[in-house]
Order: structure tokens, then C-alpha cells, then sequence
């Protein structure tokens, strides 16, 4: 039998002898990539909901809460609302762009394209990877302009002078961690998505479980008054994506001294094994081979 | 080159909850055929495609394509099958090249090979005017050729198309069915096409006729028409009168009766029409017959029209 099925393929594995690792596995991961990224930026709406809503959203917050914000104990007294938001900012970008990345599998399922994928002989990590890869990349990229414009803003009036440190160093980590941060949340999105078929559907988790997920992340307000907030802060896995980018962005300071705010040590291994198991659980999950996949 | 049959499936039965969806289909296509399951929606026919094309898993039977077993060694059958399903694969906001060259390196083709191989099939079905156009600006038949140069790019072997003609004009069928017949004749391309529409179940070389889960019959489109004797006479009788039981015991035929009509198949068509007219003036409506259609098998061996729910 075996016989008969290379005598049969000869043809095919003349003209490709897609073997290798790069054949079977890169060039699809970066096929699918690139095409998120076409897509995105084909779709101007996409650039301006993922990047001007919360950017909006910083100024008008940062105006708003100005004077009701308490600087936490590992921040410098006069720290203002809007520079205490502005990392927390930074992950909801990534976590809005990892929301509509990955909100177009549901899409890519309706509309029939993923059914050419899935028939490829491709194995399903590579369609993980490639989807992730290009909301990450999509994600890094807003989240870097926010980064350059917010504090640009002060010269409109409508941002507060900053303590950033910006040296060649911290720039490539933060990019580093943003880049981690995004594969995390976009592997998260991923997991809700992939199960779905109705972007509908997707809407109600992320009112009820993503959103909340990043309000209770110390993103938007800090919680270490004690008490069951601080707790449900603590155990949330992306209260640390957010303390990393907050140590990365201005490592100097009280922050230093400070154990209320987890140290970058923690937060780096912590959103690492966040990302290995988001990873784990969206290849998982697509390779389960189900007669789902074909309605 | 292999002496394997393209595709050779015994006692496949596929369940989704109660429902039997594939019921023990057997059947076997020879290379270099076009083979065409025709058959009504939910006749199971889309539900075999799947199991072929490997994305539903196959549950009871065996299934080889090119002498590979559909459920062990799925890569390589992956490799070596193209697949057209019947709702569209493409990325409407990827211009035609651009989705050609994703598809491409899905099947791990890349650099002068690539471009090699999207510029032959923009060719071969005359796309090359629109490759930098966007998919979602092309026609229906355009998305069509598209979505075929697709399955091609990669030179499978087989090709399963599921319903192409969907939203094709008639002359764009005629287009499509042109193509097929010029890729098996250059390529020897092993064809697998799943229809409900008799007049396209015309154009392939053998049909399988499927119904409720189960081949029902298998042949070429003359053979299974000439396995029908004579001609088909359909009778609409007036409502109330039992005419069916008043032809039986006149002429000792069978009828089938398919709806308010009589089916009756009979040498001599004309002949028997003048008869019936004559022998019961007042109860017949009206009275037609011609040669067997592809219709007229699906009646015979079903018992119930093609567009019909189940009689019960």
C-alpha cells in the first residue's frame, strides 16, 4: 500500500518537497501574518477605533479624574491621572487590536476562508502562529505611536509632563514586552474566538470578561488599598503585563523600593507563562479536529 | 504512474447525532475521470466531499485518495487534492494575485516557483487583465475562476469541486465545464464534482447518484438512462379518479406516482399515450412523455421527486 502512495507522489514531490521546516511551517505563519496586515491597514476604520478611541479616552480621563487621583504609594507625589494612565493606556490598545484580529476568525469562518486553510497540509500550530504573529505585530505597532504621540501631546495642552526614561536600552525592552504583551493577549483572544460563530457572541465575553480583565489590571485605577479588589488585582495575570510596563518606562524613582508594585522579575515570568498558556490553549484548541470546523 | 484508483471508498457511514447522513456509500472513480455525485441538498453528497477534502473525520468505512487512506495520512493527501468548496475561500480585500500567492505558500511554494505558478493559472483562466484587481470588484464567475486557479496552483492530482457552478450564468458554465475536460485531457487531473443540477450531472463521464445517505445508482449519464426501459409517461390525472388502479388492471403496467402525477415507463410511448387517452377520455388532465432523463432515473430508483421532501 505504501508502495502504491509513493509511486503516486512522485510527481508532486518533484516540483515541492515541502519538507522543510521553513516550507511547512514559516513561509504559512508568515503568509497568514502578512495578509492580517494587509487587511488592516486596507481598512482604515480598523486603525482609527483601535488607536483613537483610547487615545481619546487618555485625555478625557486624564482631564476628568485629575483631581480625585491619589498617586499609590510606589508613585512619585506629584504623579498626575493621566501619566498614572498612560501605561494602562498602552495595554488597551493591545488589547483592542488583539480584539479585532482576532474577532476575523469568526469572520474568516463565515465567509469561508479559513476552509482553504484548514484543507492546506499545514499543520494547525502554523495557522495559530500566523494569526497571532499578525495581530501581535499589528498591536507593537499602535501601541508604539501611542507611545510617541501621548506624551507629544503636551504641547497641545492636553498632556501632563511625563517622567519617562527613554535611553536605546529601555526603548528595545519595552518593545520586547510589548511584543510579548501582545502575542498574550492576542493568544487570549484567540482562545474566545476560535469556539465561536458569532461576532456577537465575542462582544458579550469581552463586556463581561476581557474589558474587566484590563479595568481590574491596575491599567485604570490602583488598588492597593486592601481589601478583596486587591486581591481579585493580584490574581489577575494581567495586573502584571501592566506593573512591566510601568517599571520599564520609568525605572527610576520610588518604584524602585516600592513591594506594592510587582518587580520586573515577576512580571516578566508571570506574563510568560500567561503567553505559553494562551499559546497552548489556541493550538489546542484548532487542533481538535471537529465537524464545527466545516460549517 | 499508479495504478491506484483516484478515489475508492467501501462501506462509508458517516452520523451526525442520529442522523445517518452517509449510509455504507461504496464506490471507486478510475483516474482521469470526471466523476459527478449528484444528488438533492441533504442528499449527502456535501457531507461526503468533507470527509474527501479531510476536513470532517472520518467516522465508519474506508476512504483512499490516490491510494492514501484519507484518515491516516492526511498531509499527504492534503498535497495532492485540490479543493473548490462550493461557498467562497478567497480574502475579498486581497487583490486575485495576492490570494493566489497566499495559497501559494500554504502549499510551500515560494520565490520564482511561486510567481511561476500564479502567472500559468492567471493565464490558463484568462485572469492575467485582473490579477492586481481586488477580489471583492470581480463577478461571480470571475471569483469563480479564481477560487479554481486556487485548487490548481499546487498541481494536485485530484481536484474535488463542490457545487462550482453556484452562482455561474450559463455561459460561464459552459466556460467552466470547457476547462475541466481541457485539465483532464493536459493533465490527466482526476475530477470530483458534487451537483444537484441534472443538465451539469450531463457533462462528467460517470455519475453517482445519491440520495438520503445512500448511492442509489452509478453509471454514465447514457447508461443510466438507457437503464430505464423505453419511454417515461407522465400522466396528471383528475383529481378523484383512481386512474392509476384503472391503467394497472387495463394495460398490466407498474405507475410510480410522484406527486398528483402517474410515472408509468413504457416501450412505445406514443403508442401507449393514444391508448390511455382513448380508453379513459374524462380522467386524464393531461398526458406527456419523452425519453428518460437523469430526472427520471432519480424518480425510478427513489420513488419520489428530486425536489421532494420525504412522502411520509
Amino acid at each position: 500500500m505504501n508502495q502504491h502512495s509513493t509511486d503516486s507522489s512522485d510527481r508532486i514531490d518533484r516540483v515541492r518537497s515541502a519538507n522543510t521546516f521553513r516550507e511547512l511551517f514559516l513561509l504559512p505563519v508568515w503568509t497568514l501574518a502578512s495578509r492580517e496586515l494587509k487587511r488592516f491597514f486596507r481598512q482604515r476604520t480598523r486603525v482609527v477605533g483601535a488607536l483613537g478611541q483610547p487615545l481619546i479616552f487618555w485625555i478625557l480621563f486624564g482631564a476628568g479624574l485629575r483631581g480625585s487621583f491619589l498617586p499609590p504609594d510606589w508613585a512619585d507625589a506629584g504623579m498626575t491621572y493621566q501619566e498614572y494612565f498612560f501605561p494602562g493606556v498602552a495595554v488597551l490598545i493591545i488589547m483592542f487590536t488583539a480584539i479585532f484580529s482576532t474577532i476575523s476568525i469568526i469572520e474568516d469562518r463565515r465567509e469561508g476562508f479559513l476552509q482553504g486553510v484548514l484543507v492546506a497540509p499545514i499543520p494547525r500550530s502554523a495557522l495559530v502562529f500566523g494569526k497571532l504573529l499578525g495581530g501581535s505585530i499589528l498591536a507593537v505597532i499602535q501601541t508604539g505611536l501611542f507611545l510617541l504621540i501621548g506624551p507629544a501631546l503636551k504641547f497641545a495642552g492636553l498632556a501632563p509632563t511625563m517622567t519617562l526614561e527613554v535611553t536605546a536600552g529601555n526603548v528595545a525592552a519595552i518593545a520586547a514586552f510589548l511584543f510579548l504583551l501582545a502575542f498574550t493577549l492576542t493568544a487570549l483572544g484567540y482562545t474566545i474566538a476560535w469556539p465561536m460563530d458569532s461576532t456577537q457572541g465575542f462582544h458579550a465575553i469581552m463586556s463581561v470578561f476581557l474589558m474587566p480583565m484590563w479595568l481590574l489590571s491596575g491599567a485604570f485605577f490602583p488598588a492597593d488599598s486592601g481589601g478583596w479588589l486587591t486581591w481579585v488585582v493580584r490574581l489577575n495575570p494581567l495586573t502584571y503585563g501592566v506593573a512591566g510596563l510601568r517599571r520599564l518606562m520609568s525605572p527610576g524613582g520610588r518604584m524602585i523600593e516600592s513591594s506594592s508594585l510587582p518587580s520586573l522579575g515577576a512580571c516578566v515570568a508571570i506574563t510568560v507563562v500567561f503567553c505559553a498558556v494562551c499559546i497552548w490553549a489556541s493550538v489546542w484548541l484548532t487542533g481538535r479536529q471537529s465537524s464545527k470546523d466545516t460549517r | 504512474m499508479s495504478t491506484d484508483p483516484a478515489i475508492s471508498i467501501q462501506g462509508l457511514t458517516h452520523r451526525y447525532g442520529d442522523h445517518v447522513a452517509l449510509d455504507a456509500i461504496s464506490f471507486g472513480v478510475a483516474c482521469g475521470e470526471i466523476f459527478g455525485l449528484l444528488g438533492p441538498n441533504g442528499g449527502g453528497k456535501t457531507t461526503l466531499f468533507r470527509i474527501l477534502s479531510t476536513i470532517l473525520p472520518l467516522q465508519q468505512g474506508i476512504a483512499t485518495l490516490l491510494g492514501l487512506d484519507v484518515a491516516r495520512r492526511q498531509d499527504d493527501v492534503r498535497r495532492r487534492i485540490g479543493v473548490t468548496f462550493q461557498s467562497p475561500s478567497l480574502d475579498i480585500k486581497l487583490s486575485v494575485r495576492e490570494n493566489l500567492s497566499h495559497q501559494a505558500y500554504l502549499y510551500g511554494l515560494s520565490g520564482r516557483l511561486q510567481r511561476q505558478r500564479v502567472d500559468s493559472l492567471l493565464e490558463q483562466l484568462g485572469l492575467a487583465s485582473r490579477a492586481s484587481d481586488r477580489v471583492e470588484s470581480l463577478s461571480g464567475g470571475l471569483k469563480r475562476r479564481v477560487e479554481i486557479a486556487k485548487g490548481l496552483l499546487h498541481q494536485p492530482q485530484l481536484l474535488l469541486l463542490d457545487e462550482p457552478s453556484t452562482g455561474l450564468d450559463p455561459g460561464a458554465r459552459h466556460d467552466l465545464w470547457r476547462y475541466l475536460r481541457q485539465l483532464r485531457q493536459q493533465s490527466g487531473v482526476t475530477v470530483l464534482v458534487t451537483t444537484h443540477l441534472m443538465e451539469e450531472a450531463d457533462h462528467c463521464d460517470r455519475l453517482g447518484i445519491l440520495d438520503r445517505g445512500r448511492l442509489v445508482a452509478i453509471g454514465t449519464p447514457d447508461e443510466l438512462r438507457a437503464s430505464i426501459g423505453g419511454d417515461c409517461v407522465t400522466i396528471e390525472p383528475k383529481p378523484g379518479t383512481d386512474l392509476a388502479q384503472l391503467i394497472e388492471s387495463q394495460f398490466s403496467v407498474t405507475s410510480t406516482r410522484v406527486g398528483e402525477s402517474l410515472r408509468i415507463e413504457r416501450e412505445r410511448g406514443h403508442e401507449f399515450v393514444r391508448e390511455v387517452v382513448e380508453a379513459f377520455p374524462d380522467d386524464v388532465l393531461s398526458i406527456s412523455f419523452g425519453k428518460p432523463t437523469l430526472e427520471d432515473v432519480f424518480i425510478q430508483r427513489t420513488g419520489h421527486r428530486f425536489w421532494e421532501e420525504e412522502p411520509e
